[in-house]
């Protein structure tokens, strides 16, 4: 059997051919690259809504004083900031970047349970509509932190905090039935041969992010329900008049809030353990320590969260406990980062836009750990917390981290999506603007953070005007260069020269083993792994033959 | 090219996306209706559109689970689509374990830690200074401000309701079980029977749980509002109590589906997924005997 499949010609059920007309296609899809595609579109959709309030806040900060927002709208900027950036922007992307490669990468047929995969995707739209309508209501939206600490969150909470407990509610019972479907196709629908220690990075730090998701998503809808009940029902969960404890909120949220940043992470520590190996025309170096340090950083998250409050008032001996486990989370991090390295090492590299991401992930996103390690510290986050230095920090680790993980993919998939190579001039000066954009926004922010500017604060001393300045200049272009992504996006899928099954010579797995753009159903008839070519032989360091 | 079959890839379907307006309905009308009753006003219709989203709930789980059904009795599902099944099932089950870790975990940090703390104990001991008159017991019978929170005169005791409670349900699975070998056994009386126990023992439960709420509410004080210890007790029993109505109407259906003839001794996942639910709920019971009741 050859390495290219053919997916036609098997005799499937009288629903196999391809898509239906117009809009129903979309509602009632129950096709993987369908709603793969949809969690794309939406996901840019709500990078660009979170990118906007973020101008708001920019704009705002660009000098001291308060020029364009009144302090209560600036709260709901970050806010809804955070929020729709988080659980709209990244969170579907990789759920979108799954739902696409994990079926073509394994030789599944398609998600496992496909009917609940649509109805996954379409939560997000009702619940960011309602997490969105909340800025219209009376009072005006979430103005606490995306974070959404009790008190502020409950007592003084404007009275749309309910829409948001709901949109919460909404997307979490999203994120646990589209993690659900990834481990069920994962460790269900492999082609035959295609053992565990065979799959690709990607799908295995989706395995594991999977898990995280199905583990965490279920108390955060149970810290949002007490925070309900605190509101509406008289409990005193998070008052301490009633016997209960504001701090208690913060244990809830952070159990679930460690993970949820390795849930956005580790889909992108995957796709770029795909893409360097690629553009080295090397073998990943260090398959199997890859597998095992993506298994202990999800251990580690599970017992690290008290480190985000170290300042609230915890026992010392918790205090050090939680400090000790978050320097640990350094060791795996840096195999993997030890092994991206390595990877690269002596092989012959070519920087298209998805090594271009790919390798600035690998170099910003360490700066993005070490900033996470000062924090660790605990003495020493007495003086960064709640500072600037901490917003660079989780910057550093989310736009170079998990958004231009996210754009490397894309660039790395987008022949294989739409049957055109993107313009990859335009993808070199796209990534060159982000990179530079994203530099100038975030990297004065660790000085004027460790010089003492607190965060989600309107103004600021006059100290911090040119740093801010330059901040606000990068955020700006970091933001105007997504527009310049979105166009060559639409000219890809509109056009382009034609791209081969395998357009990179280097890139190995089974999705480039079929036609692109790939067929509407692909492996009806699983491929056999035993009989294509050995792919990813463990910890090779040799060379591609 | 070794031996395969097909995986069954549904075809469109309508009921995603009736579901997805059903929920968003119901959340819209949920939350309306309870800004309503904080604000002491009634202008949105929140009742009547959370009744609307919850009927479209139900005539959305009928349309899509009574899809599945036929599916599968039309033998469109290979043992691979089962194994699905029962992935995806065994996985919801921890997301279960897991929502309600997040409220065990809450009465432990109380009980650990809070508690002490507030009455001068332990290393954040200077959180006494807000309430220094505070004395710290469990069952939490005087809350540090009693003006906000009134303390209830008296708890649940574990050795009456509860304790015929833990009986129930505990026979209740052994029940449920028998009923299993049953239907394994190809003897369906046994089956029917097992079930019909199953699903008498879940409703006197019930009956019961309701019962003690009453007394907490009417006689006892012990409320919602009534400090750390009501706010507990309630969200942990009634948390429990929703997913022992979810699991009877669960059951029911499995009774109504074995009466009409459906599954046979090799396949019958939807009883064997209700099932492993119902044991879900029945262990969750006695970690609240024991966390909740007893100590």
């Amino acid at each position: 059997m050859s390495a290219v499949i053919d997916d036609h010609g098997h005799a499937g059920h009288d629903h196999h051919h391809g898509p239906a007309k117009g809009l129903s296609r979309w509602l009632l899809t129950t096709n993987h690259k369908d709603i793969g595609s949809m969690y794309l579109w939406f996901s840019f959709c709500a990078f660009l809504l979170g990118g906007s309030f973020a101008m708001v806040i920019r704009a705002e900060l660009f000098q001291p004083g308060l020029q364009i927002v009144q302090p209560e709208f600036f709260n709901q900027m970050t806010t809804m900031h955070g929020l729709v950036m988080v659980f709209g922007a990244v969170m579907p992307a990789f759920v979108g970047l799954a739902n696409w490669m994990i079926p073509l990468m394994i030789g599944a047929p398609d998600m496992a349970l496909p009917r609940m995969n649509n109805f996954s995707f379409w939560l997000l739209p009702a619940a960011f509509g309602l997490l969105v309508s909340t800025l219209f209501m009376e009072g005006g939206g979430p103005n606490f932190g995306w974070t959404f600490y009790a008190p502020l969150s409950t007592t003084y909470a404007p009275e749309s905090v309910t829409f948001f407990i709901f949109a919460i509610h909404l997307m979490g019972i999203s994120s646990i039935m589209g993690a659900i479907n990834v481990v069920a196709t994962v460790l269900n629908l492999r082609a035959p041969g295609m053992t565990l220690m065979k799959m690709p990075l990607f799908v295995w730090t989706w395995l594991i992010t999977a898990f995280l998701l199905i583990a965490v998503m279920p108390v955060l809808a149970g810290v949002v329900t007490m925070m309900l009940m605190d509101i509406h029902f008289g409990t005193s969960f998070f008052s301490a008049a009633g016997g209960g404890d504001p701090v208690l909120f913060q244990h809830v949220f952070w159990f679930f809030g460690h993970p949820e940043v390795y849930i956005m992470i580790l889909p992108a520590f995957g796709a770029v353990s795909s893409i360097i190996p690629a553009f080295s025309r090397k073998p990943l170096f260090g398959y199997t320590s890859m597998v095992y340090a993506t298994g202990a950083i999800a251990f580690l998250s599970f017992i690290v969260w008290a480190h985000h409050m170290f300042v609230v008032g915890i026992p010392l001996v918790g205090e050090l406990f939680f400090m000790y486990a978050t320097m640990l989370i350094a060791v795996p991090t840096g195999v993997k980062v030890f092994n991206w390295v390595s990877t690269m090492w002596r092989g012959s590299l070519t920087f298209e836009a998805p090594m271009l991401f790919a390798v600035a992930f690998v170099i910003l996103f360490s700066i993005g750990g070490f900033s996470g390690l000062m924090l660790a510290i605990a003495p020493a986050d007495f003086q960064y917390h709640d500072t600037y230095f901490v917003v660079a920090h989780f910057h550093y680790v989310l736009v170079p981290g998990a958004i231009f993980g996210i754009f490397a993919s894309a660039y790395y998939w987008l022949p294989k999506w739409t049957g055109h190579m993107y313009d990859e001039t335009l993808a070199k000066l796209h990534f060159w603007l982000s990179f530079i954009g994203m530099n100038l926004a975030f990297f004065p922010m660790h000085f004027v953070g460790l010089a003492g500017m607190p965060r989600r604060i309107p103004d600021y001393n006059l100290q911090f005007a040119d740093f801010n300045m330059v901040s606000s200049i990068g955020a700006f272009m970091f933001g105007a260069t997504q527009l310049l992504f979105l166009f060559i996006v639409i000219k890809c899928i509109r056009g382009g020269e034609p791209a081969a099954a395998k357009p990179w010579d280097g890139a190995e797995g089974l999705e480039w083993s079929v036609p692109s753009p790939a067929p509407y159903h692909t492996f009806q008839v699983p491929p056999d792994m035993n009989d294509v070519h050995e792919h990813r032989k463990g910890t090779g360091g040799e060379l591609t033959p | 090219m070794s031996t395969h079959q097909t995986y069954y890839v549904p075809a469109q379907s309508k009921w995603p996306i009736i579901a997805t307006l059903a929920l968003l309905i119901t959340v819209y009308g949920l939350g309306s209706w309870f800004n309503d009753l904080k604000a002491d006003r009634a202008e949105s219709n929140g009742p009547l559109i959370f009744f609307i989203g919850a009927l479209l709930i139900a005539y959305m789980m009928f349309g899509w689970f009574g899809a599945v059904v036929k599916e599968s009795r039309a033998g469109l599902y290979s043992p691979q689509m089962d194994r699905s099944f029962r992935w995806g099932m065994s996985w919801f089950i921890f997301s279960e374990v897991m929502f309600f870790s997040a409220f065990f975990g809450a009465l432990f940090y109380i009980r650990f830690w809070v508690g002490p703390w507030l009455d001068g104990d332990g290393a954040k001991g200077v959180s006494a200074m807000l309430w220094p008159d505070f004395e710290y017991s469990w069952p939490l019978l005087n809350n540090p401000d009693p003006k906000l929170y009134p303390a209830p005169e008296g708890v649940i005791g574990a050795w009456g309701l509860p304790l015929i409670n833990t009986i129930l349900l505990v026979t209740s699975s052994f029940t449920l079980t028998w009923a299993h070998h049953g239907l394994k056994k190809n003897n369906r009386k046994q089956t029917k029977i097992g079930l019909a126990i199953t699903l008498v023992l879940g409703a006197i439960f019930l009956v019961l749980q309701a019962e003690e709420y009453i007394h907490a509410y009417t006689e006892l004080g012990l409320t919602l509002g009534s400090g750390i210890y009501g706010a507990t007790f309630f969200m942990l029993t009634g948390f429990h109590g929703a997913h022992v109505t979810m699991g009877v109407i669960m059951l029911t259906v499995m009774l109504v589906r074995i009466l009409r003839g459906h599954f046979n001794a090799e396949h019958h996942f939807g009883f064997e997924g209700a099932s492993w639910y119902w044991h879900f709920v029945d262990v969750v019971w006695i970690g609240l005997f024991v966390f909740v009741y007893v100590l």
